[in-house]
């Protein structure tokens, strides 16, 4: 099992070196190349969730243990629980996605490197997203939370649209920012504890960390993660690194990287410095509220006619609402509410990937996101005029307006239920305005996003819409990559949604442990 | 046997789920298979629900379950809790959604959407049948929210029109409003019982386990509220009008709007517990009959009128609850279901064959009752039960509602106040008056033209005193022998469903019958409220006739118009698929007679424009969000941007500082290097001492 996770990590860093060599994979090859070591990644994730023992979920298995600097104790400290192994997987499936998107639909032209570089920095990318959620060492943790940041900025500044240059730098430089607050967190804890290995903090709950380090640890870990997060006032890089970036980037960065924010709260904070998190979590669970207010309010202004609002930057915003419920549920500190974190995690991932890809394709047949210029007077009429692409539109609407039976309603529930009976020394009250408050952002999360349905997928087909006649006026519908990458991402929300438990029944006893309520 | 009926009870949400699934699936690429993938499993569904009501017999009930999910708290059950009402009522859900189906496959016919719609009202009916028979709370909201989902896109099936946008997106955002405090009000009550499963729930309202009554109530109530459009929240029903006519049907009589009504009867114990709740729910029941009863009278639209009744019955079913017995809502829930369905079915003939939705139009159009005969017929049934006159269903369920109000107001009934009580009677007693005189003004005003011919014979006519004139245009035969009668697809369900409309009210008069399932309440009306009603509900019928008798002589005499002509009429052609309009009809100019105007008056504008709710919601919601939006725009422009802006402007100072420094000058350098060192052999100095 061990060798497994272990060839997860280093199967796309060898196939990362080896796009390096320009005669062995030039061209479309390139790109063939990176579908089959993706797909051999998720292959290998799904081999690792069958080896997995899920009767002691919250255990660490596949563990792989190895002294690294021994000058400073740092170790090679590789695992997954009930926690981190659907992350690993909706990872390794999200990064198959996308390279099997990119197969047919990778933006080519003057400025913009070849495939060969794109399929390098996606499997590094990779690399690093799926260490993060399998190393148990804090210094690899942040090795592996910086290695990703190098790809992202490639990838949105070489292969961006508009303004690409301006959001990448701006992407990197604030969560280089967070990082380095990250890192003085992670040295501050392991010197007072005398180790930086994650399972052994855990176990201890925090005791030897005395009261005050743990609050300037969980202050300065806390905004680290919280910019990636993004949490409200935070955020304000996510918005512009999304409109920027290509399809493939927005999809992973959503669905992956915003994750790697609450995880570390999940792994890290919460059972390593938990009276920190407890006197923070007032703050954090307001900061989470706003934010879902906050979010839902942009998207709404955004929606509006006339406001020159585009699709792209709405779904942006609409993902500073959702990680607002992940936070509360972070905040609340109770089984229920993590529970909910980590699956509205692996919600968001599902859905929010999915509507990624669908307004990337709106883009490509429109040649642009501007909601006022998609949709005209009536609306873009997509449920007439590309039947497929309108309906599955519709439904990402829908599963990420939280309806139930789909991936995106227990999550959200599971915070609320979690703020309902927030942890014991937490003021109930405090979380019950909170639960009222994301409750109101429900509505106006359902508001937005059937505006959006309303003016993208209704209207009159009869109306002209300003953008597609500029384009021939023909609209292709879901074509058969499209149709390959998303169709997953479907099956997957509806089978999340009817059958709760196959994300549940892994987290909720890692959870309670990481907790330390059994 | 346990087993058996447990796996029945499973295939029941199950199949019409499977079928939804595969139409939408299937849909495009083989149509062909869309007809019987929404009839069949929709059949066999209705039959297994049969089945299982027989199996379970009165009295009987069918309890099971398996965990679903773990919380990490309070888990969540996948489970069954079937007892009589149960029973029926998904038996009710089946046959209306059947007879839905036929329908729908041939008025939809030449509908390029079909498949994808009658998935959908699949997978509505699918979770209605969920609400249903669901054991835990969690899973119930799941059915419930899906239900609202399925109404948003039937309603919004035509989404051609502006209508049908604004409609659709209303109907799921009021009904979401209400879903929210719903959603709290279910974590309460599964704090307080320790679980969400309804058995335990009620074991431990039973107890006296739950110690917030009063809060849980009202916060389910607003759920209620939205679901079953009771007042405030109501305003989203008569709009869902833009949707295709067997989807209201679908609405109306069996699913969404039955699951507020349902919901509360499940849970009627907890209900018990709070005076206050049941005050509250008197006065939401009392407020919403009479208003929708007034709105009704003045819709020009034959849907809307329609709507508002179903607003105003359900109003008596929640007064029926408020006045703490679910027997004889459930009672009134049932018979409403079938006339209701009847009534929506059989104006959808109409509708197909006017080509129009307004009543006025259709009373300017001869020959209306001849070319659709079933459709005619079967609505006058619904609308003698609509009005509750003996011996139709309506009559009697109504009527059971008013003796269970009389009951609580002289305090017969525990626990409920006695003021809730004399709420209920007096204000269903005044709904019968209107009720009666709206449905009456719909079926004179639309089957009862006064065309020409019908005027030059009108005044011998009506000097001897009879039924509005019989003899109908000569060329209207013409015009139905022209226009083929409706396919039996629409017409067979029509009659099926009559059968129930006339004879189901029978079913309460005996113990061992309708209550037998229930809570074993007698159905059968007392005398004092039975000759009440059906007086008050005579008096509208004939109030309104007499109104009636004069808008027309006014008409004939003042044929410019003293009768009021409504300013928007409408005509949501889109809805009648095929064919030309009907040649506009012979009088097109002259406004058609209608008694509202005069038994309305003044009231006659603010009713037919809903009393103003919607601009209320206008103010109170709708603005101060969209102003919040707005805040929201500019903070993330000006302030969030402005602090990203200022952090950068700090290093790009440093580095303009430290540019000055660099400017290549060697004496600078030399002077800077000097005043340096100075400072370090001052500073050595200093800390030497």
């Amino acid at each position: 099992m061990n060798a497994v996770l272990i060839a997860l990590l280093a199967l796309p860093l060898a196939g990362a070196l080896a796009t390096l060599s320009p005669r062995l994979l030039d061209g479309d090859r390139a790109l063939r190349f990176g579908v089959a070591v993706t797909g051999a990644e998720l292959a290998l994730a799904i081999a690792l969730a069958a080896g997995f023992d899920y009767h002691h979920a919250a255990r660490m298995q596949a563990v792989t243990d190895a002294d690294w600097i021994p000058a400073i104790g740092v170790r090679f400290h590789l695992g997954t629980d009930g926690v981190s192994l659907p992350l690993l997987v909706l990872t390794a499936l999200l990064t198959f996605l996308c390279a099997l998107y990119s197969l047919r639909n990778l933006p080519a032209g003057p400025g913009r490197p070849g495939p060969r570089a794109f399929t390098g920095l996606l499997l590094l990318l990779e690399c690093g997203m799926l260490a993060t959620f399998a190393t148990l060492d804090l210094l690899l943790f942040f090795v592996a939370f910086e290695v990703v940041l190098v790809p992202m900025y490639f990838l949105i500044a070489r292969w961006g649209g508009e303004n690409r240059g301006r959001a990448a730098f701006r992407f990197i430089l604030y969560t280089m920012l967070g990082s380095a607050l990250m890192l003085l967190g992670f040295l501050l804890i392991g010197l007072h504890a005398g180790t930086f290995d994650i399972t052994t903090l855990a176990a201890r709950h925090g005791a030897g960390i005395p009261h005050t380090t743990q609050v300037l640890a969980v202050l300065s870990i806390g905004l680290g993660l919280a910019v990636k997060a993004p949490m409200f006032p935070l955020h304000s890089w996510l918005p512009d690194a999304h409109t920027a970036a290509p399809t493939v980037g927005s999809v992973l960065l959503a669905g992956v990287l915003l994750k790697m924010g609450t995880y570390g709260f999940v792994r890290i904070l919460l059972p390593a410095a938990p009276d920190g998190m407890a006197a923070f979590a007032p703050y954090l669970g307001a900061f989470a509220v706003a934010g879902i207010l906050y979010g839902s309010l942009a998207c709404l202004a955004l929606a509006r006619r006339g406001a020159g609002g585009d699709l792209k930057r709405l779904i942006a915003f609409s993902s500073v609402g959702h990680m607002g419920f992940v936070l509360l549920g972070i905040a609340t500190l109770s089984p229920t509410g993590v529970n909910g974190a980590l699956y509205a995690n692996i919600g968001h991932g599902l859905i929010t990937g999915l509507l990624f890809f669908l307004v990337g394709a709106v883009k490509d047949r429109y040649g642009s996101s501007d909601l006022d210029r998609l949709a005209g007077r009536t609306g873009a009429a997509l449920y007439g005029r590309a039947p497929r692409l309108g309906a599955l539109l519709g439904f990402g609407a829908v599963a990420s307006l939280g309806l139930p039976g789909l991936a995106g309603f227990w999550g959200e529930l599971l915070a609320m239920l979690g703020s309902f009976h927030p942890a014991a020394g937490l003021s109930r009250s405090t979380f019950l305005v909170f639960m009222v408050l994301a409750g109101l952002g429900t509505v106006l999360t359902a508001a937005y996003l059937l505006t959006v349905v309303r003016r993208v997928c209704m209207g009159d087909p009869a109306e002209p819409a300003p953008a597609l006649a500029e384009r021939g006026g023909v609209l292709a519908d879901v074509r058969g990559y499209e149709f390959a990458s998303w169709t997953p991402l479907v099956v997957l929300t509806v089978l999340a949604g009817l059958w709760p438990a196959a994300i549940l029944g892994l987290s909720n006893p890692a959870v309670k442990a990481l907790l330390g309520a059994g | 046997m346990n087993a058996m009926s447990a796996t029945l009870a499973v295939l029941v949400p199950l199949l019409p789920f499977l079928a939804s699934a595969g139409g939408l699936l299937t849909g495009r690429s083989a149509p062909a298979l869309a007809r019987p993938l929404a009839v069949l499993p929709t059949l066999a569904s209705a039959a297994l629900a049969i089945a299982l009501a027989v199996r379970l017999g009165p009295g009987g009930t069918l309890d099971g379950g398996t965990r679903l999910t773990p919380t990490g708290s309070v888990p969540i059950e996948l489970s069954l809790h079937v007892d009589g009402f149960a029973a029926l009522i998904a038996v009710l859900v089946g046959v209306v959604a059947c007879c839905v189906q036929v329908y729908s496959t041939s008025y939809l016919r030449e509908d390029p959407r079909y498949a994808s719609y009658a998935a959908l009202v699949s997978l509505f009916t699918a979770a209605m049948l969920l609400v249903v028979y669901s054991g835990d709370l969690i899973v119930l909201l799941v059915g419930w929210e899906v239900m609202g989902i399925c109404s948003y896109f039937l309603v919004g099936h035509h989404w051609e029109t502006e209508d049908a946008r604004a409609a659709s997106i209303k109907a799921f955002l009021v009904t979401k409003l209400g879903d929210v405090p719903f959603l709290f009000g279910l974590f309460l009550l599964g704090a307080d019982a320790g679980s969400f499963r309804i058995t335990d729930v009620l074991h431990a309202a039973a107890d006296g386990r739950l110690h917030h009554p009063t809060l849980i109530a009202l916060l389910l109530l607003c759920g209620v509220a939205g679901k079953s459009a009771q007042f405030p929240l109501h305003t989203w029903l008569p709009d869902a009008m833009a949707g295709p006519t067997p989807v209201s049907a679908l609405i109306h009589a069996a699913t969404m709007v039955a699951a507020g009504i349902y919901l509360v009867a499940r849970l009627l114990p907890v209900f018990l517990l709070s005076g206050a709740a049941l005050v509250v729910l008197a006065v939401m029941a009392a407020v919403t009959m009479v208003g929708s009863a007034v709105c009704a009278l003045a819709q020009d639209d034959i849907k809307r009128v329609l709507a508002y009744s179903t607003v105003g019955q359900l109003g008596y079913m929640a007064g029926a609850l408020a006045a703490g017995n679910r027997d004889a809502a459930v009672f009134h829930l049932i018979t409403h279901g079938a006339f209701k369905a009847l009534l929506f079915l059989s104006a959808g003939v109409v509708i197909h064959a006017a080509h129009t939705n307004s009543i006025t139009a259709m009373a300017r159009m001869p020959g209306l009752r001849t070319k659709v005969p079933d459709a005619f017929w079967t609505m006058t049934l619904g609308l003698l039960a609509l009005a509750g006159i003996p011996p139709f269903s309506g009559f009697f369920s109504k009527e059971s509602v008013l003796t269970a109000a009389e009951h609580a107001a002289t305090g017969e009934t525990h626990g409920v106040p006695e003021f809730a009580g004399w709420l209920v009677l007096v204000a269903g007693l005044v709904t019968a008056l209107l009720t009666a005189a709206y449905a009456t003004r719909l079926w004179l005003v639309a089957f009862w033209p006064r065309t020409a011919a019908d005027r030059a014979a009108a005044d011998p006519a009506e000097e001897t005193g009879g039924a509005p004139a019989r003899e109908a245009d000569p060329h209207a035969h013409a015009h139905a022998d022209a226009h083929p009668a409706e396919p039996a697809a629409m017409r067979r369900p029509l009659w099926l469903l009559a059968i129930p409309t006339i004879a189901l009210g029978v079913t309460g008069l005996r113990a061992d019958w309708l209550p037998a399932w229930f809570d074993g309440v007698s159905l059968r009306p007392s005398w004092t409220t039975a000759v009440l009603g059906t007086c008050v509900a005579l008096l509208g019928a004939a109030g309104c006739w007499l109104a009636w008798r004069r808008a027309v002589a006014g008409a004939v005499q003042a044929p410019a118009g003293t009768a009021a002509l409504p300013d928007e009429t409408p005509a949501d052609l889109a809805i009648a698929p095929g064919g030309p309009a009907l040649p506009e009809t012979e009088l097109p100019g002259l406004p058609a007679p209608d008694p509202a105007p005069l038994l309305l008056g003044p009231l006659l504008a603010p009713a037919a424009r809903g009393l103003g709710v919607d601009r209320l919601y206008d103010r109170c919601v709708v603005r101060p969000v969209t102003a919040a939006a707005s805040l929201v725009r500019f903070l993330d422009r000006e302030v969030v941007e402005g602090y990203v802006q200022g952090a950068g402007w700090l290093p790009r100072a440093l580095g303009w500082l430290t540019r000055r420094a660099q400017n290549g000058n060697p004496q600078s350098y030399v002077s800077a290097l000097l005043a340096g060192s100075v400072l370090v052999v001052l500073l050595v100095a200093v800390i030497a001492r």
